[in-house]
């Protein structure tokens, strides 16, 4: 196999994914809609909640809309790995899966372009969602929209990592659901993208404690110094680590001779 | 070797010194003052100065600074470059608030319990004379030319209007309830004047002595009852007047020319008094309840950083 088939089995499968979130406007706009909701109603209602603990990045008091911005770009990012992967399995059901794998690619190649094409996808909506904030005047220096993209690139992958992991899990499509339910609610619930951690241990040790090593909590910490031109290393390395973990499993899980569609196969 | 490294490392801390303005803040409870470097963002040190700081001003040579330190009743003359008292000048009882006159050579306090105004010559330091004012003065303010000494009772609802070269009162502006703070224009056309309880601020034309304009204030998800203007400042172009809301943690922006409440910037909780720094780029806030004064950008109107000081800081002076 040469470099080009590789770089063509890559193009391929973004320019796949870029064209169906181009020709599926409503996917576009409810991934646009939900982070806005959040911004606009939830956040305005919430305004006095922070308190006045000022923490870094942040160098003066902000409102919570502000606080509560790169928790909604995590989100996005959520939301979009857990659809790609939700994509994974409706492929595998129409069959087109079976074409992608047959592929003489080795197989974790193709399934790590399949991620990067959630990512870029992800990425697009990020910036749309961030433009609009900038007109309710929630605005991060200039050159921290450009630290932001590699950090969105490995966010972007870590929880595509994750929605691919599950997916392995998953036969049908209608289990799905499941998923969203046990696993975007509380990992998105239960970490700082609503509160800072200094807010949820007031209000509970466990919480705080389950936040503190929800991987979505360092996705999200990374995003928020990134925004602000500042690299936070603890959440950089947390990230990662559970981007390779996740990947790392979600191969395994792939594997038809050792992984999970085997099993649930049977 | 040694010598030269230390000859440009203490060459290094002159410019860095030099470069930037400092600030300093009275700390009400703490009896000191913060000494801040505001461009490296940073307390450079906290100096003891007596009992109970608040109204603290630099001369308009900016070589010394004046601290009314309110227990002592007194108000301190102080060293700027040294931080040395030099003298204590005879303000009368229990000095919250003073105001200088632009050539540096009168100081009029307020002495809120006796209800009258202590003017001390700067150069002899002694008080040379008192004027009796309604009940409860605090805000004072000498008109950019001299003409006249503005002093506002809290408890009377008026502002004064003293003449400042024969100390008489000349007229009186009935104003909202509990008057705070005072405000010259750089034209000495308008006096600007914050109103503690009804919420407003009011702008007082200085020939006709009446308001001609009133601002009230709204900000989104407060409450009216913790609108509590206090502080308030104008440019020198009159472009732009602030105004610290209090306990609504805010600092007003308003046009100067349409009278308009353009933005309302979140600092530190209980925002009590304003001061520029010396081109007027930047705007301090003192942020009692928080123990903190913040910076606001005001090419961008953008609050950039919030520093801790010490307990309670009262007022804010700055030093080129």
């Amino acid at each position: 196999m040469r470099i080009f088939h590789y770089w063509f089995a890559l193009w391929g499968i973004v320019f796949r994914e870029l064209l169906r979130f181009v020709k599926q406007k409503e996917r576009f706009l409810s991934a646009l809609v939900r982070p806005l909701i959040w911004l606009f109603v939830f956040a305005a209602g919430f305004r006095a909640a922070l308190g006045i603990a000022i923490i870094p990045p942040y160098e003066t008091y902000i409102l919570y809309e502000v606080y509560i911005t790169p928790g909604l770009i995590g989100m996005i990012q959520l939301f979009n790995g857990m659809q790609s992967s939700l994509s994974m399995v409706y492929d595998r059901e129409m069959g087109s899966m079976r074409i992608l794998l047959v592929s003489p690619l080795p197989r974790w190649y193709l399934l790590l372009s399949k991620l990067l094409a959630g990512v870029f996808v992800s990425i697009l909506q990020v910036y749309v969602f961030l433009a609009i904030a900038w007109f309710y005047e929630i605005q991060a220096p200039l050159e921290g929209y450009l630290w932001l993209l590699p950090a969105l690139l490995l966010s972007g992958l870590m929880l595509g990592a994750l929605g691919l992991l599950l997916s392995s899990f998953i036969k049908q499509l209608e289990n799905f659901a499941g998923v969203m339910n046990f696993v975007i609610f509380p990992m998105f619930f239960m970490s700082t993208a609503l509160y800072p951690l200094w807010k949820l241990q007031e209000s509970s040790a466990w919480l705080y404690k389950i936040a503190e090593y929800n991987p979505f909590s360092q996705a999200v910490e990374f995003l928020r110094f990134a925004l602000y031109a500042q690299f936070n290393q603890h959440a950089f390395v947390y990230t990662a680590v559970a981007f390779a973990l996740f990947l790392i499993l979600a191969i395994i899980g792939y594997n038809p001779s050792k992984g999970m569609m085997k099993r649930k196969g049977r | 070797m040694k010598t030269k490294v230390l000859i440009s490392a203490v060459s290094l801390l002159f410019v860095h010194v030099s470069l930037a303005e400092t600030v300093f803040v009275s700390l009400e409870k703490d009896n000191a003052i913060a000494v801040v470097d505001p461009i490296a963002g940073k307390l450079i040190k906290t100096v003891n100065i007596g009992q109970r700081p608040r109204g603290i001003q630099l001369s308009p040579d900016a070589q010394t600074l004046y601290i009314a330190t309110s227990d002592d009743d007194t108000v301190l003359e102080v060293d700027a470059n040294t931080l040395v008292v030099k003298n204590k000048l005879p303000s009368g009882e229990d000095p919250e608030t003073f105001a200088i006159n632009s050539d540096g050579t009168r100081m009029y306090v307020s002495n809120e319990d006796d209800n009258q105004v202590t003017v001390i010559d700067l150069s002899t330091k002694q008080a040379v004379h008192t004027i009796g004012v309604g009940v409860e003065p605090e805000g004072i303010a000498v008109s950019p030319d001299k003409q006249w000494v503005v002093s506002a009772s809290e408890t009377t609802n008026m502002v004064h209007w003293i003449d400042a070269k024969t100390y008489e009162i000349k007229a009186n502006t009935l104003v909202d309830p509990r008057p705070r703070a005072l405000s010259f224009t750089a034209d000495s056309q308008q006096l600007w004047v914050t109103s503690e309880i009804n919420g407003t601020l009011m702008i007082i034309d200085v020939a006709s002595k009446e308001i001609t304009q009133r601002v009230h204030f709204s900000v989104p998800g407060v409450g009216k009852e913790k609108i509590q203007p206090v502080g308030v400042i104008v440019d020198k172009g009159r472009k732009w007047g602030y105004v610290a809301l209090g306990p609504a943690n805010r600092v007003a922006v308003i046009n100067a020319q349409t009278y308009e409440v353009e933005k309302y910037l979140l600092v530190g909780e209980r925002v009590w008094n304003l001061a520029f720094s010396p081109e007027q780029k930047r705007l301090y806030t003192t942020n009692g309840v928080s123990h903190d004064i913040s910076i606001i950008d005001l090419d961008e109107h953008k609050v950039t950083k919030s520093i801790a000081v010490g307990r309670y800081p009262w007022g804010v002076a700055v030093k080129p």
